[in-house]
């Protein structure tokens, strides 16, 4: 994968840190890159546009700074989005003011709503004309003010590299979150001498790391005296890097684990005491060691109403216990017995020297039992492609190994419950906002974050209609996403519920008319290759994984296949439909 | 039990708080009653003192989310009996001579001041606790009142406690 890369990079990176510090005097554009530099950021997703011309001026004559041009901004946000997801590190996008601006707003809310460490640059007019409605002028830290965990409008150069550093600060410590910075033209031209502060002081803001001894005791405590107890595990424990803490706690306590969408690798699903996902579409056994659970202990994740079901029915015998980052997530939407406000990192450690095995011993054979008796399951077909197969043979031909990121839909699900993951930061996925438009950008940029290793796109027919045009980006850097269509002619979510919910009274679900996706692909210089039935599909599959760049596979898979288990709206979670009643 | 309940949150004194602050209760479903907002005894830090209608669960995810906000410096929720809560209203009152004594003795017994006198209409400014004002203005309502406008309350706890 070709990477334009630095060409003064003769200078080892201390001493390219060392040339970036320099006070110089700067214009704001130049200001920007230099932090962004001094940040650690190696890519930056973006769109120009008259409002942010200065700063792509300054892009056009600073050979250290990598910018990939998308072809929309949310495809640069989404990217972003899911360069932090796999990495750990702040992503990075710019777009012009307006609808540049505006044009970011879904990524941002599908960023802020699965706490995504971003900082997000904004051009707007100039300082002299806000408030005008002035051309391309939108209010953007207005607009994004509930989709943000902070935003800053910067009305004087001075401000902007303290401002920038801030931003990263808090984009990626405690809950992580996207913060966006808007940069009116005036300032991106305005000079000042450059001061980069290496330390910063937020007053007020000091999110707590370690967590309260009583409360540890208690938890303690209650793991020495529970049967039945339960960990509900999510995305903060991915986020917190504690995924071996996590098994290190799971192994002494002896506590059956489910993993939430969010938190799929953040433990091996190849372990005995892993349930699976739980929820709408959870395993049959995560959802009923829930409810018969008497402790439950959540960690890093939030007690979303997909995971929950109908809350009055949710885990009614549990004493629940909960660890997280983010305070306002403790009782807000289950009654807590034991709160445990910190870093999941540090909270896991501090259990980890107190725990004594819990007296789980008849729990955990039943627990086993339900696995081997409920598995997951589907009818598989010799003549049709079931999508649950394909999923399955990605993760087998893979290892289980590959950078995995879905769109929104019926796939998502399925790959959720069939390609099984060991490793964290592996599975991306819009969890919380359910973005369709975002399983096919998110892989680019994972795979510009770790260029060596096998990602996997996984799209509906429908949304990869929502950003397929950054197939472009994907040909012309070579970029080697291996992306799928699950292509069965609806929107099969959608579909599923009609049928189920809505006595089958079909409503606008039909995608007469999509593309054929195999000339769509190559139409951008991406090779396609299409599979109606197994041997298609291992051909297809093995040809893509053999190109050494970008490949697509449309795998036409019947239009009327559901996801099973399912939890109806306004059931509790144990009230599941099988698939398989007869 | 939902109760009344005042929170005072130290702010930084930025462009933009007041909707932060705002846009967050708006979006929670949290009821705001009152909100009075204004410089704090340091430079560059207000003081907002909202009151809101609540239960215990509420008022704690209220504190809580507002602690969320990076320009929140600082969240106290304020104990009723420990706290003096103050409101001011100007209330524009039809008057003619003839009633003028009379309604001069009833703002006299409120210790409220007569701030405007016009031939057929008088203001009146009262300060205190909120109850005070709505009684003021329920005596005032038979003469007719042409307008009002009330602060909002502010409040401080009793003593030295720094909120
Ligand atoms: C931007 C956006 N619009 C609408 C939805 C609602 N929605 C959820 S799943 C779905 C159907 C997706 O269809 P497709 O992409 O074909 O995937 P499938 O469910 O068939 O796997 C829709 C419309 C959404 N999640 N996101």
């Amino acid at each position: 994968m070709s990477k334009p890369k630095a060409a003064s990079s003769s200078l080892d990176a201390p001493a390219l840190r060392q040339q970036w510090l320099q006070p110089d005097v700067l214009s704001g554009s130049e200001i920007l890159l230099r932090s962004l530099l001094l940040e650690g950021v190696d890519c930056v997703f973006g769109y120009p546009g008259g409002a942010v011309l200065y700063i792509y001026d300054a892009m056009h004559n600073n050979p250290d700074f990598r910018h990939l041009l998308t072809r929309h901004e949310q495809g640069a946000i989404h990217a972003a989005d899911g360069y932090a997801r796999a990495t750990g590190k702040v992503g990075v996008c710019i777009a012009t003011s307006g609808p540049g601006a505006t044009n970011l707003v879904t990524g941002i809310a599908t960023a802020f709503m699965d706490s995504v460490p971003l900082v997000v640059i904004t051009g707007n007019v100039p300082t002299t004309m806000i408030g005008t409605d002035a051309f391309q002028e939108a209010d953007i830290t207005g607009i994004t003010m509930p989709i943000t965990k902070h935003n800053v409008l910067v009305r004087d150069v001075r401000d902007l590299a303290r401002t920038i550093r801030e931003a990263f600060h808090i984009a990626n410590t405690g809950r992580k979150g996207p913060v966006l910075i808007d940069i009116p033209k005036d300032v991106s031209a305005a000079a000042t001498t450059f001061h980069y502060p290496e330390h910063i002081s937020i007053r007020g803001y000091a999110p707590t790391t370690l967590p309260n001894k009583n409360q540890i005791h208690k938890l303690v405590q209650a793991i020495g005296e529970a049967e039945k107890p339960v960990i509900l595990a999510g995305g903060g424990v991915v986020y917190a890097g504690a995924h071996e803490q996590l098994l290190e706690f799971v192994e002494k306590a002896h506590i059956p684990v489910t993993t939430t969408l969010l938190g799929l690798g953040g433990f091996p699903s190849a372990h005995p005491l892993w349930m699976g996902m739980p929820g709408m579409h959870g395993t049959w056994t995560a959802n009923m060691a829930l409810q018969n659970c008497d402790l439950l202990i959540g960690i890093g994740a939030r007690f979303d109403d997909r995971v929950t079901m109908k809350l009055s029915k949710f885990a009614p015998k549990a004493k629940i216990a909960h660890i997280d980052v983010d305070p306002a997530e403790i009782g807000k939407n289950v009654p807590t017995a034991i709160p445990c406000v910190g870093d999941v990192l540090h909270v896991l450690k501090a259990l980890n020297k107190k725990v004594k095995r819990a007296p789980s011993h008849a729990w955990v054979e039943t627990i086993a039992q339900w696995k081997k008796e409920q598995p997951l399951r589907y009818e598989d077909s010799e003549t049709e492609l079931k999508p649950q197969w394909v999923l399955q043979h990605m993760m087998e031909t893979t290892n289980g190994d590959a950078f995995v990121t879905t769109d929104v839909g019926q796939h998502q699900m399925w790959a959720a419950q069939y390609y099984l993951f060991n490793k964290p930061r592996r599975w991306i996925s819009s969890g919380g906002l359910g973005t369709m438009g975002f399983g096919f950008p998110s892989a680019i940029g994972v795979q510009i974050a770790h260029p060596n290793d096998i990602v996997i796109s996984i799209n509906g027919d429908g949304g990869m209609q929502m950003c397929a045009q950054e197939l472009a980006i994907c040909a012309i850097h070579k970029i080697p996403v291996k992306i799928a269509v699950i292509n069965n002619r609806v929107l099969g979510m959608v579909r599923q519920w009609q049928e189920i919910i809505y006595a089958e009274r079909y409503s606008h679900i039909d995608l007469e008319g999509s593309p054929d996706f195999v000339l769509l692909a190559e139409a951008y210089g991406v090779p396609g290759f299409r599979a109606t039935n197994k041997a298609e599909a291992r051909v297809a599959w093995a040809k893509a994984l053999a190109t050494p760049g970008p490949a697509l596979v449309d795998f036409v898979v019947p239009r009327d296949e559901n996801v099973y288990p399912m939890v109806q709206a306004g059931s509790a979670i144990d009230e599941m439909i099988m698939g398989d009643e007869r | 039990m939902h109760r009344r309940q005042t929170i005072s949150v130290l702010v930084n004194d930025m462009p933009g708080v007041l909707q932060r602050v705002a846009g967050l209760f708006g979006r929670r479903g949290f009821n705001i009653e009152s909100i009075t907002v204004g410089a704090s005894e340091e430079p560059g830090l207000s003081r907002m003192v909202i009151v809101t209608v609540g239960d215990q669960a509420m008022v704690e995810q209220i504190q809580k989310q507002l602690y969320k906000l990076i320009d929140v410096i600082k969240v106290v929720e304020l104990v009723q009996e420990t706290t003096v809560s103050r409101e001011l209203a100007l209330i524009q009152v039809r008057v003619d001579a003839a009633q003028r004594s009379e309604l001069l003795a009833a703002v006299d017994v409120f210790r409220a001041a007569i701030v405007d006198v016009a031939p057929s209409s008088m203001m009146i400014q009262v300060v205190g606790e909120p109850s005070k004002i709505d009684a003021l203005i329920r005596l005032l309502s038979p003469y007719g009142i042409v307008q009002q406008a009330r602060t909002g309350v502010t409040a401080m706890m009793r003593g030295m406690a720094k909120t």
